[in-house]
């Protein structure tokens, strides 16, 4: 019994991580319609400019959370600045050209970002800080750190706080109207482009959070770690319904739990034919079926479809 | 956008095309001093993507044999000669990998020292084969490689078997475990080393009560080592590099999970210590060869390799330094840089380098692959025994 | 090479589709001795280079029929790649013990590819753009893992160890590995490759150049276009899109056989998700749904980054006297901008279509809301 919810615990864990970066890519989605590949490498730049700053400051003997809190200062307007530079440049002049194309830059992008970083970081893996004291809580003889209390808390948190600002501000309802229409929002006084730009700035702000979580939590930081992230990221906000913030949390903790029951079980379940290396076959069995029954994904999409 | 400025793009695309093939017409010609020879010697590794640090690592101990023995002064045949690297990134893509080697051919290099990988040491070695040069590798593992019947194939580092071998024996005789769990990464490196362990472990008695499986791009290793704690194992045999196994050490004991942890020698890094944390302390990793504070320049080399590049040996830099020396110490035996006249004087190798004696066997391999085993003691890998000795290599402690 | 600029560049020539036979001529000579020239005057390096530039033309001829006729956006497109190369590295290696003939493994591999294609096909016809995506790049990955993993418990593909000492292609007892005395003349193994990768792939050519203008390529468009209009107009959309899954898969194994025969080796890494990517990058950046783009695109992509290779560390050397960034992070990141600035200036591709090329121009020209994000507010 304790295994098994040694199990949900990790799950939840990294379902909250997958939310946390699934968030921004569904945020982007929601209003432009585009895979913005690069969001896994801004992430990336979140926790390398985290790790160096809170490297930077180890030695003054300040408090780790301290040096957290200054370190996501830093790096989230770092993330913004990038975020606004992508969406300018590499983004915006393509809102109308073939549908493919803005991927294809985002491809770009995301080559760009990693080999920078390569250059600016070094090739080498970069061990990150703890920011929270070791502090670990025993349940019927299941692990859970106060680290991956907060991981979780915060992404359940950063949610919250999404949805309100997109149902209850007039920034969410510019949102929301651009989302549905971009001309006709324009015509009614809607600074599209400044919306679309917030939009990217806010996605950016939660990057570099989810960076700060993904290097405390597995305290690595390295230029790659943004790629496969990224990917497992988009695949939750797809299975939860893309464009749509309930669905992306609710997506990345599914994902979380589905890859962790799935290494643990997977080898009882098929009679110890199939064992943990079909781990992902098995996420995306899940979601290849999910979309074949619910082709919106789980909550459904953003309420506009373009053609 | 105007179609003028349509026009000029598409044109500029071709003129950078066909700049681009004429460019590489006259490239790469190294010019020699006067009365000198150039030796050029290829070096092959990922330099970009995941694995770019290790790669760097093995172009650094290249790039440090060249510069010795250049500042050494060679002659061959009556000429002085001078060594010149030149270096490809493989990008550690077989199709890369090839294109590599293919061009080393073209430019006449007069060997070669690499790939990092298995899976680009392979099919490269085959056109290396087809051209004659001389090709050494200093950290490919998997036994295929030397296995193909080419006679260009050297390795100066233990293989899979060798060292799953040594680390099964230490797992069962040394730390007398009775029980084992063993996770790889599915990369022909970790799942070829996991799988002669295995072998080897299961042969000496011991019982593996839990087999699973991560990638090496992973980076949360909870849901397999919680499974893992259920079966209560003696000793967590980790067959990944240290990029995964620091942070599944860290993780595993987080969770409770209080298995002696062994790594081979992609975890025999300070990464491994400096990612893992205090957790390491205690735990043992692998490295083929004899330490190198044991070997006659061995401590030199760790320290003007950390002088120059401002950090510490990653991984395979000291076997790398070893493939270089040993093609120039063949090359000076033979008297010439010929590779028809000096690939035979490769196999009679009897070159005392950093990381061991370096003898080959008839198939390319080390006829006496030693193995030392290390234990983390205050954030330092500590030597503890070398498996697989014989009098060729300096007496253990 | 200049010449085939200047020849590129009459191809372009928006009046004609029809091109003077002495084009034709010029085009078939230059084909035929180009890897003599190259092979000559730039090393066997751009030989081997250009080989699996004809590689990539055939890959991305294939995935153009699926997201370039038909519309639909595959991310898992080099499974069929897989399927093809492991395909004759079961059939023509010590791995069996078998080593059947290049006539019986090409079909065959392309057959099992395209019954892929099939399978990949039939769960995700409701799916549209972006889902399709996902579930398409998720296929992907499900056979690569699958190659992966399949050395236990019963060993059928080597697991990641990959399998090596395959065949070469041959035929009869004239293997292609080594050279070929031909009387005269010697054939280099290199150039002898690139002959049967040209006719493979102007094969493929033709093929979807049939194809494209066939009662089925028409169909295609159609559900590109509008998928309801065309069911509307009595197409078979289940059907006509398997068909569109199934020919592009055929073309993927066919060159994945031809890759194994080729490299001798073949390892699950070859065939990542990155790959998949690189050959969506190569159909959209030159064109996508127009063949002459296609494959200025993949000829493009598999030169690039070989071109950066060469210039990187020479072009810092002289400009600045000094190699300061290392030239292996320089290449990555010119390829990078290199799709970025391409997509950015030419939105539809190096060579599009004429007629895409007008709808494009007319959004971007007329349609007033359109232009409004354009124009900071």
């Amino acid at each position: 019994m304790d295994i098994f919810l040694q199990q949900i615990i990790n799950g939840l864990v990294l379902g909250s991580i997958y939310a946390l970066v699934a968030l921004g890519y569904t945020m982007v989605y929601g209003i432009l319609g585009l895979i913005n590949f690069a969001h896994g490498e801004v992430v990336m730049v979140g926790a390398l400019v985290a790790y160096s700053i809170m490297t930077a400051l180890l030695p003054t003997g300040m408090p780790p959370v301290l040096l957290a809190l200054l370190a996501l200062l830093v790096a989230a307007p770092v993330c913004m600045g990038l975020a606004w530079a992508i969406e300018r440049y590499a983004y915006r002049p393509l809102r109308h050209a073939p549908k493919l194309a803005p991927l294809i830059s985002a491809i770009g992008v995301s080559i760009l970002l990693q080999n920078l970083a390569m250059m600016i970081w070094g090739r080498s893996y970069h061990s990150f800080p703890d920011i929270l004291p070791a502090i670990t809580y025993d349940i019927n003889g299941a692990h859970i750190s106060l680290l991956q209390v907060v991981t979780i808390a915060l992404a359940a948190l950063t949610m919250a706080v999404l949805a309100w600002l997109i149902q209850r501000t007039s920034l969410g309802q510019a949102m929301r109207a651009t989302a549905e229409n971009p001309a006709i929002a324009e015509l009614m006084g809607i600074p599209v482009n400044r919306i679309i730009t917030l939009t990217f700035i806010i996605g950016a702000a939660l990057a570099a959070l989810a960076g700060l979580m993904v290097g405390a939590n597995y305290s690595v930081a390295h230029y790659y770690m943004g790629f496969m992230l990224g990917l497992k990221a988009f695949t939750a906000a797809v299975l939860g319904g893309i464009g749509n913030i309930t669905g992306a949390m609710l997506g990345g903790l599914l994902l979380g739990l589905i890859e962790s029951l799935g290494a643990g079980y997977i080898a009882d379940l098929t009679g110890g034919f199939l064992g943990s290396h079909y781990q992902d076959i098995f996420a995306f069995l899940v979601l290849i079926g999910v979309l074949v029954f619910r082709p919106g994904g789980l909550m459904g999409e953003r309420v506009s479809e373009r053609a | 956008m105007s179609l003028h400025k349509r026009h000029t793009l598409s044109a500029t695309a071709l003129i950078l095309a066909t700049l681009g093939l004429t460019a590489c017409g006259n490239k790469d010609a190294a010019p020699a001093a006067s009365g000198e020879v150039t030796i050029k010697i290829g070096h092959a590794a990922p330099l970009t993507g995941p694995q770019a640090h290790l790669g760097k690592d093995n172009e650094n101990g290249a790039v440090m044999a060249i510069d010795e023995l250049n500042s050494r002064g060679v002659t061959l045949g009556g000429n002085k000669v001078k060594f010149v690297l030149i270096s490809e990134d493989d990008q550690a893509d077989p199709k890369a990998g090839t294109t590599v080697a293919q061009k080393f051919v073209d430019q006449k290099v007069n060997g070669v020292v690499g790939h990092l990988n298995s899976g680009t040491t392979i099919p490269a070695s085959r056109i290396y084969s087809d051209a004659g040069i001389p090709q050494i590798s200093g950290s490919a593992t998997n036994p295929t490689y030397t296995q193909q019947g080419f006679k260009t194939t050297f390795r100066v580092f233990a293989n899979d078997v060798h060292q799953g071998q040594a680390l099964a024996q230490f797992a069962t005789q040394s730390l007398k475990a009775k029980t084992i769990a063993i996770v790889d990464d599915r990369t022909a490196y970790g799942q070829g080393l996991a799988d002669e362990f295995k072998k080897a472990a299961e042969a000496a008695g011991a019982r593996i009560v839990a087999q699973e499986f991560t990638t090496d791009k992973a980076t949360d290793f909870k849901a397999i080592l919680t499974k893992i704690k259920a079966s209560n194992p003696d000793i967590l045999f980790f067959s990944a590099m240290d990029a995964q196994g620091g942070p599944a050490l860290k993780q595993a004991r987080e969770l409770g999970l209080k298995a002696t942890f062994l790594i081979g020698d992609g975890g025999c890094t300070p990464e491994f210590i400096k990612l893992a944390g205090n957790a390491a302390e205690g735990q043992y990793c692998s490295l083929p060869g004899v330490p190198l504070e044991k070997m006659p320049g061995g401590t030199v080399f760790k320290e003007k390799y950390k002088q120059r590049y401002n950090q510490q040996i990653q991984l395979y830099a000291p076997y790398v330094y070893d493939a270089v020396m040993v093609m120039a110490d063949a090359m000076q035996r033979a008297n010439s840089a010929d590779p028809t006249k000096y690939l035979p004087e490769v196999s009679k190798a009897q070159y005392q380098g950093v990381t061991a004696k370096i003898e080959f066997d008839a198939k390319g391999d080390l006829s006496v692959p030693a193995v030392s085993i290390y234990q983390d003691k205050g954030g330092d890998w500590n030597f503890v025994e070398t498996l697989g000795v014989t009098a060729a290599a300096p007496a253990k402690k | 090479m200049k010449m085939a600029g200047r020849f590129l560049a009459r191809l372009r020539n928006p009046n004609g589709s029809s091109m003077h036979w002495v084009a034709w001529v010029v085009l078939g000579v230059l084909l035929a001795t180009m890897p003599w020239i190259i092979g000559a005057s730039f090393g066997n390096t751009w030989l081997r280079i250009l080989n699996f530039a004809l590689l990539y033309v055939m890959l991305a001829l294939g995935l153009n029929i699926v997201v370039g006729f038909a519309g639909l956006l595959d991310m898992g497109y080099i499974a069929f790649y897989a399927v093809g190369a492991y395909l004759w590295a079961l059939l023509a290696s010590p791995q069996f013990g078998l080593h059947w003939p290049l006539w019986a493994i090409l079909p065959l591999g392309a057959a099992v590819a395209g019954l892929f294609g099939v399978l990949l096909g039939a769960p995700t016809l409701k799916l549209r753009g972006d889902y399709l995506a996902i579930v398409t790049l998720g296929f992907g990955e499900i056979i690569r893992i699958f190659l992966n993993n399949l050395n236990a418990p019963v060993n059928i593909t080597n697991g990641p160890q990959g399998i090596s000492a395959i065949d070469p292609v041959h035929f009869g007892s004239v293997s292609l590995a080594r050279p070929i005395d031909l009387g005269f003349t010697t054939l280099p193994s290199l150039v002898a490759y690139y002959y049967l990768f040209l006719v493979a792939a102007l094969l493929i050519i033709a093929i979807a150049l049939r194809l494209e203008s066939s009662r089925v390529g028409r169909a295609w468009a159609a559900i590109r276009e509008d998928e309801v209009a065309a069911k509307a107009c009595g197409i078979n959309t289940r059907n006509v899109k398997l068909l569109a899954f199934a020919m592009g898969a055929t073309f993927g194994g066919v060159a994945g056989g031809l890759f194994a025969g080729f490299q001798q080796f073949v390892s699950p890494e070859s065939f990542g998700l990155l790959e998949s990517v690189m050959v969506l990058c190569m159909v959209v950046l030159g064109g996508m749904g127009h063949i002459p783009g296609v494959i200025l695109g993949a000829l493009l992509l598999t030169l690039l980054p070989e071109f950066f290779r060469h210039i990187a560390a020479p072009l810092q050397q002289s400009l600045f006297g000094k190699v300061f960034v290392d030239p292996e992070s320089l290449r990555m990141l010119l390829f990078g901008l290199a799709l970025v600035l391409v997509m950015r200036y030419r939105p539809s591709g190096l060579w599009p279509s004429p007629q895409r090329r007008r709808e494009i121009d007319d959004v971007l020209n007329t349609d007033a809301p359109a232009d409004l994000p354009v124009n900071p507010t």
